[in-house]
């Protein structure tokens, strides 16, 4: 059995130097496909957070991922069109500033992740999955019927957003963007783990009722979990868009949110690098399995089912011979 | 704004409700009895319509269509349980919806591979298509008033089924205590494969009910199954009451909601922002209701448990 720690530096250091490769080989679609893993684990750890450490089965993250990509959709769609922004009587210029656009897909996704632990919180188990899964789809619908911003066909954006110092439309450079933003969520998350909030989280999962004997509030935990989880799922949203210089209500989708549970759980749940891990393997799935069958979904299902039913370590657990977190 | 609209909406909004009920009465039954939430009952859903088109493509038969889509769906739904949904059983949550979610991409990409991506169509037989005028002069589709018949019949034999023969005394026993049953000698598992086939044959029916409205094709489970949720929390995990009022509830309002929202908001607003606006919020309605739902009785209306 592999040591946990060694596996993550493995893992951090393989990230880091295939799409480098890449760029020795000229191969940028490798470094896009790279990116793009890079861009779901940040969306997965954030996920996690919720998943692994809050045990809060949330079948609706798309909603932040989504709102992560519409707050950069419209900000750029304002500023490509040079038109102003009308909200709430103020009249606002969009932006090409990533910083910017970050900022603001965090906020809002923080804000209706509050609005939304806040509903679904207070039920649990069961009625905490369905109701999370119908507010994706409400917000899914709504996007479909606002016109305003594409509806159904989505928003296209024809330059990748700038970033100080930095040409983001060389593949490399926009890589490392995503890839120091993941380090930094990584590293916040490990933070979060050892701290005390995050054990009071993790005893809040394992027994409410003793977190609450010693004067602690579970539901409160669990919401100020809930919002952190679903900003970063949000700062991943804005980051997916401008990779794509797209966004539609497909990133509401509840495929999305479940896609980014599968992520967890091929990891490992409750594990640092878990949705990491996840998030390579499924893209690397989805590429070389989708250019052998296009089918490559039957074999998905098959893979996951077995990890649910015979290895509910994930990766992480096969390697290292531990558990997966009980959720 | 004629009542003659009104009441043709309102038995839009009630069609729409019993289909409902049909895919929601499965999902609480099955939660309420073996404590499982399954995403691929949409997959049944799916299933059943399929199995309608492709028998009704064959023979023609709109009757053989359905018997088939309720065999088909039973058995589909029989087997899962067997080879996967049985391991399941007292598992965390998190296990089951990954676990239905695989069978949801198995079975969705499996139809597509053996049917295609087209959508196929499943026509409504003569006897049943054309118009009735109702008492009051409305013209109505009569294949529409067929479903809502067969849905509120399907409801009272699912009642008289629970709360009046022997198989329904075990499946309250079920829900009750579970190591008290078997111990009196009642054969659980068989009892959880049949509930589940049950409430398997019950999405195909809908499924193919609906399919001959609407178009049969890969991913039409997965809305309704979203709707049924919808539904089940509404209306109180476990409770078939519950769904039944609660489908009704969601049909209704989202069908009313389609059609009254813009209308109510061009009292006040320009036309082409009312619309907007008003279909925006239209789509919202079912889950804007849920939420208060949930705010008043956070376990649903007739829900015990949370």
């Amino acid at each position: 059995m592999i040591p946990e720690r060694l596996v993550n530096w493995i893992v951090f250091a393989g990230l880091l130097a295939f799409p480098l490769w890449a760029v020795v080989a000229d191969e940028p679609f490798t470094i896009t496909l790279v990116t793009r893993a890079v861009i779901l684990a940040i969306a997965a750890v954030g996920l996690n957070i919720a998943l692994g450490i809050g045990g809060l089965v949330s079948l609706g993250h798309a909603v932040f991922f989504g709102l992560g990509g519409y707050a950069m959709g419209i900000l750029a769609y304002h500023a490509q069109t040079y038109t102003s922004l009308d909200l709430f009587g103020m009249s606002l210029s969009g932006t090409k500033s990533m910083p910017i656009i970050w900022l603001v897909a965090v906020v809002v996704s923080a804000l209706a992740a509050w609005i939304i632990g806040l509903l679904s919180l207070r039920t649990s188990g069961v009625y905490f999955i369905m109701i999370t899964l119908a507010f994706g789809q409400m917000f899914y619908y709504f996007a479909i019927s606002w016109g305003t911003y594409g509806g159904e066909d989505g928003l296209s954006i024809y330059v990748r957003n700038g970033f100080p110092g930095l040409n983001t439309l060389v593949p490399i450079q926009f890589f490392g963007l995503c890839f120091a933003l993941l380090g930094i969520v990584l590293f916040l998350n490990a933070r979060l783990q050892s701290a005390p909030f995050g054990l009071a989280l993790n005893a809040a999962r394992q027994v409410p009722t003793r977190v609450e004997t010693v004067g602690l509030n579970p539901t409160r935990l669990k919401l100020v979990a809930f919002v952190i989880s679903g900003a970063i799922t949000g700062l991943a949203g804005a980051l997916f868009a401008d990779l794509n210089r797209f966004v539609s209500p497909t990133m509401f989708s509840w495929q999305l949110s479940g896609e980014l549970i599968v992520l967890i759980i091929i990891g490992g749940v409750g594990r640092l690098y878990g949705p990491v891990i996840g998030a390579c393997l499924f893209v690397a799935l989805e590429h070389w399995l989708g250019a052998v069958t296009e089918f490559w979904h039957v074999y998905l299902g098959l893979i996951l089912l077995a990890i649910v039913l015979f290895a509910r370590g994930g990766i992480i657990g096969l390697l290292t011979g531990k558990e997966g977190a009980y959720v | 704004m004629s009542t003659l609209l009104i009441i043709e909406q309102v038995l839009n909004g009630l069609q729409f409700g019993v289909m409902l009920f049909l895919m929601a009465a499965g999902l609480t039954l099955i939660f309420g009895v073996m404590g499982l939430i399954n995403l691929a009952h949409g997959s049944l859903y799916m299933i059943g319509a399929f199995a309608a088109a492709a028998v009704a493509g064959a023979t023609g038969s709109f009757v053989l269509a359905l018997a088939a889509a309720l065999a088909v769906a039973a058995i589909a739904g029989a087997l899962i349980e067997i080879t996967v949904i049985r391991r399941l059983y007292g598992k965390a949550h998190l296990d089951q919806v990954l676990a239905t979610f695989a069978l949801i991409l198995i079975f969705s990409e499996g139809t597509r591979w053996l049917f295609g991506s087209f959508p196929l169509f499943l026509d409504i037989p003569d006897y049943l298509s054309g118009p009735v005028t109702l008492p009051g002069g409305i013209q109505y589709p009569l294949y529409r008033l067929t479903l809502i018949a067969v849905g509120l019949l399907v409801g009272l034999g699912l009642w008289v089924l629970i709360e009046r023969t022997r198989i329904g005394i075990q499946i309250r026993a079920g829900e009750n205590d579970r190591e008290m049953i078997a111990a009196l000698g009642v054969d659980i598992r068989l009892l959880y494969t049949l509930v589940f086939a049950i409430g398997a044959a019950l999405a195909g029916l809908a499924g193919a009910l609906v399919g001959a409205i609407q178009s049969v094709q890969v991913g039409m489970g997965e809305p309704v199954l979203i709707l049924a949720f919808v539904v089940i929390v509404i209306g109180g995990i476990g409770s078939i009451k519950g769904a039944f009022i609660g489908a009704l509830l969601v049909g209704l309002t989202d069908t009313l909601g389609g059609i009254f929202l813009p209308q109510f908001f061009k009292l006040f607003m320009e036309p082409g922002a009312a619309t907007q606006t008003g279909s925006a919020l239209a789509s919202m309605a079912i889950y804007i209701l849920m939420s208060l739902v949930l705010i008043w009785r956070p376990t649903g209306l007739f829900g015990a448990r949370a």
